[in-house]
């Protein structure tokens, strides 16, 4: 089978058999057949864009990806096994109008949280993923996000598994204070007990990883991996801005700036990651 | 809220703490240039102290200090924020921002600790992180979750003093410990109370509502099991000193009683909030 052919196979999986139909809608594209792209102004069709994995057909840009659908793009159809689907959090600090905005953000998004936490098959290979979600409260980690990932992170280290984590997150969630910050610990720990028992992880940045999970595991990779153009730093860019005073050069924190200053292995084109977590895979098979 | 077991000793019970100052005051009197900085702990809490310079790699952060020296018998790595006491003092010191340079200082010489077998006594005090555009080239980000990494692996003891302003990442990256103490009007956030109010918000002038929903106060801590004990700020600050030199005494014998440190703090850290899911 070549690269393409396997391509090819979950395209189509994508465009047509899986449930997904009605997730499909809830991507960031508008209901109409053609869509206007972000980063370049085109007029592109919105059934090209989503069998595209929601890459516009004209300039590559990357519209965000719900983390279900990633699951698709990533995990061999139908091996996708969920852990943890029900954990979640309950306003710890009891912090006003939380509550609210949770249900909220469940209703809408259908996720308990902003990750979800599972294993699968990777052309064959299994492997723990954790795929996280912009659409809720921007990716946040809070308590519940945090416990996730550790739980899965801890599961592959038992199992003797690699562990690939997609973020996308704008970092540690205000709303659950201090308890968000120490998720930043607890990951980081988990981290390394799974890299001390001599797994892989492959981290894979999305747009956008910024924060906290910059500043913990998105950053503990023993490969990272990032999408071209992402937005990628510990401070966001407008902080940056008001402490130096001008404005950041418009490469700043991207994937690229990353690469260039040596803290991102490969820039990977969302089309092509699939293929590229199957080859480094291979390589650490034991 | 429930409260869950500390296995370790704490010195706090019997202290008559005023509870009703307002969070927003406690977060004013954190940033005090008045209070006691990294620097006049060292003086007054170790012998023979010597600073250490550099990360090996592109500089010295001078927003960090980090050394060895004794406390009473034993040797021990101390780490810590610093902070000036004069606008110029300020200026060098970079408002106690460290820059990735100082985690990577800070994380060198962790492993040196451990490699010796030594202690290490961490001071936290800063607003955070510095956010600039050459911390961002030179990788905050990797920077500070490489210092959490480390941490909390390391197999030797660790104790964090939180003495004024426990700032986000910046503050957390040399605060991963078996045993915390905090100052009685110091703070530890996710963030500052004006970016709190910015971001959340969108209206930077509601910092006090800020500072009392956010639960930064070391009261607020040690209901959630991330502080250990509260040290009273009499009014003599000799006492402060006196207070934490007790303290040190005291819980750095337990600490090195036991056996596989590493596995002890990993599952502090992993217990952390756990009551609420």
């Amino acid at each position: 089978m070549t690269p393409f052919d396997k391509k090819r196979k979950f395209l189509t999986v994508l465009a047509s058999k899986q449930k997904p139909k009605k997730e499909m809608k809830s991507l960031s594209v508008p209901e109409n057949l053609f869509i206007k792209c972000n980063e370049c102004g085109a007029m592109i069709s919105k059934e090209d864009v989503i069998k595209n994995l929601n890459v516009c057909t004209n300039c590559g840009y990357h519209f965000p990806l719900s983390a279900y659908n990633r699951v698709l793009t990533i995990i061999d159809c139908g091996t996708f096994k969920e852990l943890n689907v029900n954990l979640k959090t309950f306003n710890p600090l009891d912090f006003p109008n939380y509550s609210e905005k949770l249900q909220e953000v469940r209703e809408k998004t259908k996720l308990n949280e902003s990750v979800i936490t599972g294993y699968g098959l990777i052309n064959g290979i299994k492997a723990v993923i954790c795929i996280m979600d912009t659409r809720f409260l921007m990716g946040s980690m809070g308590l519940a996000c945090g416990e996730k990932i550790t739980r899965a992170v801890e599961f592959a280290t038992k199992q003797n598994l690699p562990l690939i984590i997609f973020s996308a997150s704008g970092g540690a969630r205000m709303q659950e204070g201090i308890l968000s910050l120490y998720q930043m610990a607890k990951t980081s720990a988990a981290i390394r007990r799974h890299s001390d028992s001599g797994g892989l992880f492959i981290s894979v940045l999305t747009n956008p990883t910024t924060g906290g999970v910059t500043a913990s595991f998105a950053s503990l990779g023993d490969i990272i991996i990032a999408e071209p153009n992402a937005l990628i730093g510990f401070a966001g860019p407008r902080v940056i801005e008001n402490t130096i005073g001008k404005e950041l050069p418009k490469e700043a924190q991207k994937s690229e700036f990353l690469l260039k200053n040596g803290f991102v292995d490969i820039i990977a084109k969302r089309n092509d990651i699939k293929l590229l977590l199957t080859n480094i895979l291979n390589i650490h098979q034991k | 809220m429930k409260k869950s077991k500390n296995n370790f000793l704490s010195f706090d019970e019997n202290i008559d703490f005023d509870k009703n100052v307002d969070p927003y005051n406690r977060v004013l009197s954190a940033r005090s240039p008045e209070r006691p900085n990294t620097d006049e702990y060292i003086k007054a809490l170790f012998t023979d102290f010597i600073e250490l310079s550099g990360d090996r790699n592109f500089g010295n952060d001078k927003s960090i200090v980090a050394g060895i020296g004794m406390y009473k018998n034993i040797p021990v790595t101390v780490i810590g924020h610093r902070k000036g006491k004069s606008l110029e003092e300020n200026m060098e010191y970079n408002f106690g921002m460290p820059n990735p340079e100082g985690y990577r200082k800070a994380e060198r010489l962790m492993l040196q600790a451990e490699k010796f077998k030594r202690p290490i006594i961490t001071f936290i005090d800063t607003p955070g992180a510095y956010p600039g555009l050459e911390a961002e080239q030179r990788g905050q980000g990797e920077a500070i979750a490489k210092c959490l990494y480390t941490m909390s692996s390391l197999n030797v003891p660790i104790i964090s003093i939180i003495i004024g302003e426990g700032g986000s990442g910046g503050a957390l990256a040399i605060g991963v410990s078996d045993y915390t103490i905090m100052l009685e009007n110091s703070v530890f956030s996710v963030l500052s109370p004006e970016g709190f109010s910015t971001i959340l918000w969108k209206d930077s002038s509601r910092v006090k509502e800020a500072a009392k929903v956010m639960k930064l106060t070391a009261f607020d801590l040690k209901e959630l099991d991330i502080v250990d004990t509260i040290v009273k700020e009499s009014e003599n600050k000799v006492e402060w000193f006196l207070a934490i030199d007790n303290i040190l005494s005291k819980v750095l014998p337990q600490l090195s009683s036991i056996k596989n440190i590493k596995n002890s703090r990993y599952y502090k850290i992993r217990k952390i909030g756990k009551t609420f899911i």
